[in-house]
């Protein structure tokens, strides 16, 4: 392992488990130039998201201030620096899915889950987001969980795709 | 094993072809993002295992490729050497179909493409009007071979235009591709040859060359079944940029949003690298060259080529300001040339058939083909490339097959964002261009939205804005608050709140951000609402002045009536509505108090008997 890797002492052992690996990734791209969106993408695949004292490690081992590596994660939607649900419902809103209806699915999501856009399930199972697009349009309006498109979506078959990720 | 040469790379070609030749059938099965929605994973490992039972194996072979085109129909299936095209193909029904076409020789015809506008069946690719009127350069290998071989690239001719660019000089090289005619595919349409010259003449230790995957135009999909379904292509048109311009370093920059393109393109680098057609010395020219891929994180302002080189130095996606030009002073501070994905799939063609074969297709200053994503109110959504000059309405009701559910045509948006829309009298418009930028709208990237009757231009124009506002990066004042304004002025008109004056300051606004902001975001986005204003002006007018909305979407401007005669009173509708506003006995027909009603629909979406209408 790199020497690097300088654990926050107060980690647990899984959480240190996530530490070694993201050394490792800032370990193989330090020949690389203008790697940070590369690396905190590898981080928030290791974690979940990136709060702050992930956001400080990467900033601490690649010789960036905080405050800066700061500034590059907020500028991007992919970026999350509050946890993760279980399971990630986004809405296609691109101009396909738009015209096709996706407005009406997000507002019947709204009604069965009782939250809004970019909120999440009180039992931290569901979440609701607007995509701008992901290249789906000839099957228009989709919905993806996860990683899972969902095509052709009507109103109706919102309770039914939000059963089978239930109890997954 | 490592590709020396031209006589290493027909070798391989002459190898793959002859292996190919020993089978009596070949069953493709599309891989392309469309098709794995529908689950085509499924199709392909039941049609491998089947096979396997039925002890095929050596007469049939099973083949996994890119997008083929027509996305709603999938899992598309394609059977050689009949040519037979099947849509919708679970695995029940290739189960069939391998039962009674491969083992029978019986064609099953209620399982292939069904014509809409011809009302029937038609078993054969080659006669679906879909696929017998486009001109494939760009696609010509997309959906035809396995996406992840590099032998079955090298044998459709891969890598022997690289092989020729490299006994050329640089000069000859953009000459070719300057008397081509061929121009960025992006949507602006620089010229391609001019960029290069001007990247081959600037000075410096290390140049850099990019192609720019972050297809952000929300609509789009052209670019990422192009990667997804044919990546060895890209490799090699960036290779032969490289060594054009003299640069050694080449990157793709590819949105987040598209895993598979990354994943496919990441192994396709590998493979490359392992086969020596990339890295040092490749096929003996002495030329170095490697590519990096560079994965976005959700911004859309990235796709401008100065933000985009920030995103891919791992900066915050702001643009530049220019000059200096990206060929001055561009990544890292090189000179850098930046290309659209598509751009760079017509060089190994130009190279080797000569600037006057691509010239042959499209008109006047706009030649070769452009790929389209069709989707919207059109029957067969999916991906098409045409010659340009072919007029919108041969694209939209020959090849897209008319609009859906016998709906009246109403507009073609194009261009996204920065773009604004076609109306019917001007459909027989040829797409090139001039004729487009003439028209108000604008070539685009290739996302070509179908509008039927119902749907309303000002929530359309809205629509665009609120994009725009979420992704104004906000450097600079006109986009970040000229936008803004811009939402609330169009979001006040679609809630019946607006004024004639209104849509004086929305033009007013329109022309300051065009001509004040930074970048070409900035720049493009009050396009879609001077086109909206300028054809569907009555459209706004009848949202402000008579408080409706003529398509029936604005929800503010909508009002709900029941239909006495169609009323069964079942009391369905007043139970669900929220604002208990519907009232009547059972068993007599029931009203809805318009002063209360709140608009949500719910008892439209409950009404069992169609009473309910909204108008």
């Amino acid at each position: 392992m790199s020497e690097l890797a300088k654990k926050p002492s107060a980690a647990g052992i899984e959480e240190q488990a996530n530490y070694e690996k993201l050394a490792n990734v800032i370990d193989l791209y330090s020949g690389k130039e203008g790697c940070l969106i590369q690396v905190l993408h590898a981080a928030q695949e290791i974690f979940g998201y990136l709060p702050y004292e992930v956001q400080k490690y990467v900033a601490d081992n690649m010789g960036f201030s905080v405050s800066y590596v700061s500034s590059v994660s907020s500028f991007y939607s992919f970026f999350s620096t509050t946890p993760r649900t279980k399971h990630e419902v986004r809405v296609c809103l691109g101009t396909a899915c738009y015209v096709k209806g996706g407005k009406l699915l997000i507002e019947k999501l709204q009604e069965l889950l009782g939250i809004g856009v970019g909120e999440a399930t009180a039992d931290n199972v569901f979440s609701i987001h607007v995509t701008r697009c992901v290249g789906a349009c000839g099957l228009a309006p989709v919905v993806v969980v996860d990683d899972e498109v969902f095509k052709q979506v009507k109103p109706g078959d919102i309770a039914g795709i939000l059963e089978q990720y239930r109890g997954k | 094993m490592r590709v020396n040469d031209v006589k290493d790379l027909k070798a391989i070609a002459d190898g793959y072809i002859a292996e190919q030749g020993k089978y009596e059938h070949t069953i493709y099965v599309c891989g392309g993002g469309g098709c794995i929605s529908s689950k085509c994973q499924d199709t392909k490992d039941f049609v491998n295992s089947y096979i396997k039972e039925l002890g095929l194996t050596d007469k049939v072979n099973v083949v996994f490729t890119g997008c083929m085109g027509t996305c709603a129909m999938g899992p598309v299936v394609l059977v050689e050497p009949e040519r037979v095209y099947y849509v919708h193909v679970t695995p029940e029904r290739a189960k069939e179909i391998i039962d009674r076409q491969i083992v029978n020789g019986e064609i099953i015809e209620e399982y292939t493409f069904f014509d809409k506008n011809l009302g029937k069946h038609i078993p054969h690719i080659d006669d679906i009007p879909f696929f017998a009127e486009q001109v494939q350069i760009v696609l010509n290998k997309c959906g035809k071979i396995p996406f992840d071989s590099i032998e079955a690239y090298i044998s459709k001719g891969g890598f022997t235009a690289a092989a020729k660019a490299f006994g050329m000089t640089q000069q000859q090289i953009i000459d070719e591709i300057t008397a081509s005619g061929l121009r960025g595919r992006g949507g602006a349409g620089f010229p391609t040859g001019i960029k290069w010259s001007a990247g081959m003449k600037a000075q410096g230790d290390r140049k850099c060359i990019v192609c720019n995957a972050d297809e952000g135009d929300p609509g789009a999909f052209m670019d990422r079944s192009a990667i997804e379904g044919d990546p060895f292509c890209l490799i090699e048109g960036m290779m032969i940029g490289g060594y054009a311009i003299g640069a050694h370093n080449g990157y793709v920059y590819c949105r987040a949003e598209y895993p598979v393109a990354v994943e496919r393109f990441n192994k396709a680098l590998d493979i490359a690298r392992e086969w020596g057609l990339l890295g040092k010395n490749i096929l003996g020219s002495g030329f170095d060259f490697d590519i990096e891929l560079r994965i976005g994180a959700g911004a859309f302002v990235c796709g401008e080529e100065t933000a985009l080189m920030n995103s891919i130095q791992g900066e915050r996606g702001e643009p530049r300001q220019k000059p200096p030009f990206p060929f001055e002073s561009g990544l890292f501070g090189c000179p850098t040339i930046i290309n659209n994905v598509e751009t760079y799939y017509n060089i190994a063609e130009i190279i080797n058939r000569g600037a006057d074969w691509f010239a042959q297709y499209g008109v006047g200053k706009s030649k070769g083909t452009k790929v389209f994503a069709l989707a919207g109110d059109v029957v067969n959504t999916g991906i098409v490339e045409v010659p340009m000059g072919m007029s919108l309405r041969k694209l939209i009701f020959e090849i897209g097959g008319g609009i859906t559910n016998g709906m009246k045509f109403k507009a073609a948006q194009m261009g996204g964002p920065s773009g604004g829309c076609i109306t019917e009298k001007n459909l027989d418009t040829s797409v090139d261009y001039e004729s487009l930028t003439a028209l108000g709208a604008i070539m685009g990237s290739g996302g070509l939205i179908v509008m039927g009757e119902n749907t309303c231009m000002v929530d359309t124009a809205r629509f665009f804005m609120q994009f725009i506002q979420d992704e104004s990066c906000g450097k600079c004042t006109p986009c970040r608050i000229g936008t803004k304004r811009m939402l609330e002025i169009l979001e006040r008109i679609t809630r019946g709140k607006g004024t004639l004056e209104d849509l004086d300051t929305l033009e007013e606004l329109s022309h300051v951000i065009k001509d004040t902001a930074m970048c070409g975001l900035g720049q493009t986005a009050p396009n879609p609402v001077l086109s909206t204003l300028a054809n569907f002006r009555d459209e706004y007018v009848a949202h402000i002045v008579d408080k409706t909305c003529p398509a029936h979407v604005c929800s503010a401007l909508a009002h709900y009536y029941i239909v006495p005669e169609k009323c069964k009173g079942c009391t369905l509708c007043a139970r669900n509505c929220p604002a208990q506003c519907i009232s009547g006995k059972v068993k007599e027909p029931h009203v809805i108090d318009q002063d209360k009603c709140i608009k949500c629909g719910s008892c439209m979406a409950n009404c069992k008997f169609g009473a309910i209408i909204k108008k």
